[in-house]
């Protein structure tokens, strides 16, 4: 099977411990989307020579991954593959901003690497955030949430819709790619002319599902809105899973706590 | 290009943030007055329609590279701007929420680059003009091509002026623009060369279901002019704004976002333009800058980014003990979280 295989793969599975009856970590989707928006927020704040202040921040993440058992290698194995364009356009930074601004012994360190080093890390943590989101609470659920906090209705239902009908779509079309790869021998890719009534033939099997559906929906009643089997509301532990989280966020961003621990243990070994 | 979390400011992913969701209101709102909720299954599914055809890789002819398709304009010209954008919106997000590709606070950034410059911008001034009330297989060839090309042109600019806005990176703003430009227009050429392969197909399997077909009135322009324009300005100023008034991030800009925002947000979309208010007013608390004054933690060692420049070994060395221990203590907590989670477990569930 080609990439259209490989990909097809990697998106099963996607929110399954957020659909499981029993979640290890229960937070009301509103709090989790508070508290990732506002993590986010912090770390981009964070000054580009400021990689040391960052480090904590990896608490995040880490602790959330533990809490909410999802494996490390699961979103390590996401963020490289989307790294590209974070290291693409940070590799720069060293080249343009050869400035000596630190000093370890011998080594010269300049602000470029260190700029580099920190857009690394922020993307590490940002991008983890993102991912734990859907983790932790599931899909759905964050669809839920986001209704809830005054997302249009329109887009909550084309969202559900999409995560829905994205493996049938990519299914149909690992079906056609597989069919075309047999019967074309080994001449490998696909030429464009081919591409282009492939894709065509594509969309027209997605039309004709879109009217099924809408056929199917009509007849159950239908009338514009989907209704979510999950209903909740936001708790006391809730409010305080999100309290502690930006209380964290705070002091992490007026402190350099690194610097802090770092001169402490060298003020008790000297 | 998806623009990276890493890259941008709060500043300008905030702008961005409001600008896009004061669009995705009106897009919701014009759909609602519109059309019926038929449109909804058939948006779904075209959103994943695009991502099934971005698994399907074809070979350029000539350059022995390979491309996809990119979908912002083919979605335009199958179910017009406002439901397209909705669409693209949503394909961002899970890109964003599911596949690492960009990230929450570039969101904003990314929908607006990938969404609002095909819907709003290309299709309704050149695609729909160009092709006309009776397409032809050359119209829609030329129609797609054109603006394909402006969108992914504007679309790569607005990356350029985001990330240059934002201050994170070195790259100077000349050399990233004549990185960025050329190699936006290849793609373009190629996103345009699909589209019309797709639409064309399409055209001549079953014309009507497209957005652009004929039997539709021609030449009325979906959005507002006054809205674009706009749009437009508070784009502007507020990329501007963030560059040179990064000392008062929160001020002018903060005002200029509120009256765009009310411009374009009534009734039922105000829920969200509260919400995406008190998120920004918590980014506006944070702000790089704001915080270089402040003195802060142990006594004459202020913060890092501001006391570097001079150096100072002896700070280093206590910066990477000072690191590494925090990254240590972050993970013992994170395997102690683990462990205490198994063993309050009599029954494991299965890890991923």
């Amino acid at each position: 099977m080609s990439g259209a295989g490989q990909a097809l793969g990697s998106l099963n599975g996607l929110d399954g411990l957020g659909r499981a009856d029993a979640p290890a970590l229960r937070v009301d989707p509103r709090a989790m989307i508070v508290t990732t928006f506002l993590f986010i927020a912090v770390v981009s704040s964070f000054d580009k020579y400021d990689l040391l202040g960052l480090l904590p921040l990896v608490l995040y993440p880490v602790s959330l991954m533990a809490l909410g058992r999802v494996s490390f290698r699961r979103i390590a194995r996401r963020l490289l593959v989307a790294s590209p364009f974070a290291v693409m356009i940070g590799i720069f930074n060293p080249v343009f901003d050869g400035r000596i601004i630190a000093e370890l012994g011998p080594l010269a360190v300049s602000g470029g690497w260190i700029s580099f080093a920190s857009i690394l890390v922020k993307f590490l943590l940002t991008v983890s955030a993102a991912l734990l989101l859907v983790e932790i609470c599931g899909f759905d659920a964050v669809c839920f949430g986001l209704g809830k906090m005054g997302v249009p209705r329109v887009l909550v239902s084309q969202l559900l819709f999409l995560k829905r009908y994205i493996h049938v779509a990519a299914d149909e079309a690992a079906r056609m790619v597989r069919a075309h790869a047999l019967r074309s021998f080994r001449r490998r890719g696909m030429s464009f002319r081919v591409f282009g009534s492939l894709c065509g033939q594509l969309l027209l099997r997605s039309l004709d599902r879109a009217q099924r559906i809408y056929n199917a929906m009509i007849s159950r009643g239908f009338s514009g809105r989907i209704h979510l089997l999950r209903e909740r509301s936001v708790r006391g532990g809730d409010i305080l899973f999100a309290s502690l989280w930006i209380g964290f966020f705070l002091l992490v961003r007026l402190y350099n706590i690194p610097l802090w621990i770092g001169t402490l243990v060298l003020g008790s070994l000297a | 290009m998806h623009m990276a979390d890493a890259l941008i400011s709060p500043a300008v992913g905030g702008t961005m943030w409001a600008v896009t969701a004061g669009l995705t209101a009106y897009s919701a709102k014009k759909i609602g007055a519109d059309l019926n909720e038929r449109i909804v299954p058939l948006m779904g599914v075209l959103g994943a329609f695009v991502f099934a055809a971005q698994m399907i890789n074809f070979t350029i002819p000539a350059t022995g590279s390979s491309g996809h398709l990119g979908g912002g304009m083919i979605l335009a010209m199958l179910l017009g701007p406002h439901a397209a954008f909705l669409t693209m919106a949503s394909v961002l997000a899970v890109q964003a929420l599911f596949f690492a590709d960009g990230g929450l606070l570039a969101l904003g950034c990314n929908i607006f680059n990938l969404g609002f410059f095909p819907c709003f911008v290309a299709y309704p001034f050149l695609c729909r003009r160009i092709v006309g009330a009776n397409p032809s297989a050359g119209r829609i060839l030329a129609g797609a091509m054109l603006s394909s090309i402006v969108a992914l042109q504007l679309g790569a600019f607005a990356v350029v002026l985001e990330t240059v806005a934002s201050g994170i990176s070195e790259l100077p703003f000349t050399t990233f623009a004549l990185l960025m430009q050329p190699i936006h227009l290849a793609i373009g050429v190629v996103e345009g060369l699909v589209t019309a392969a797709v639409i064309t197909f399409v055209w001549s399997a079953r014309p009507e279901v497209l957005h652009v077909a004929p039997g539709r009135e021609a030449g009325r322009l979906p959005m507002k002019k006054v809205l674009v324009g706009l749009v437009a300005i508070a784009v502007l100023t507020g990329g501007v704004l963030s560059w040179f008034a990064s000392t008062h991030p929160d001020g002018l800009e903060w005002s200029m976002l509120r009256t765009a925002g009310t411009e374009e947000l009534s009734g039922h979309g105000s829920a969200a333009h509260a919400a995406l208010a008190g998120i920004q007013e918590k980014i506006a608390l944070l702000p790089d800058y704001g915080f270089r004054a402040t003195p802060g933690g142990s006594g004459a060692g202020s913060r890092e980014g501001e006391s570097w420049p001079d150096i100072n070994a002896g700070r280093s060395v206590a910066g990477i003990v000072g690191g590494g221990l925090t990254l240590l203590l972050a993970g013992v907590v994170g395997i102690v979280l683990r462990r205490a989670g198994q063993a309050g477990r009599s029954r494991p569930t299965p890890e991923r």
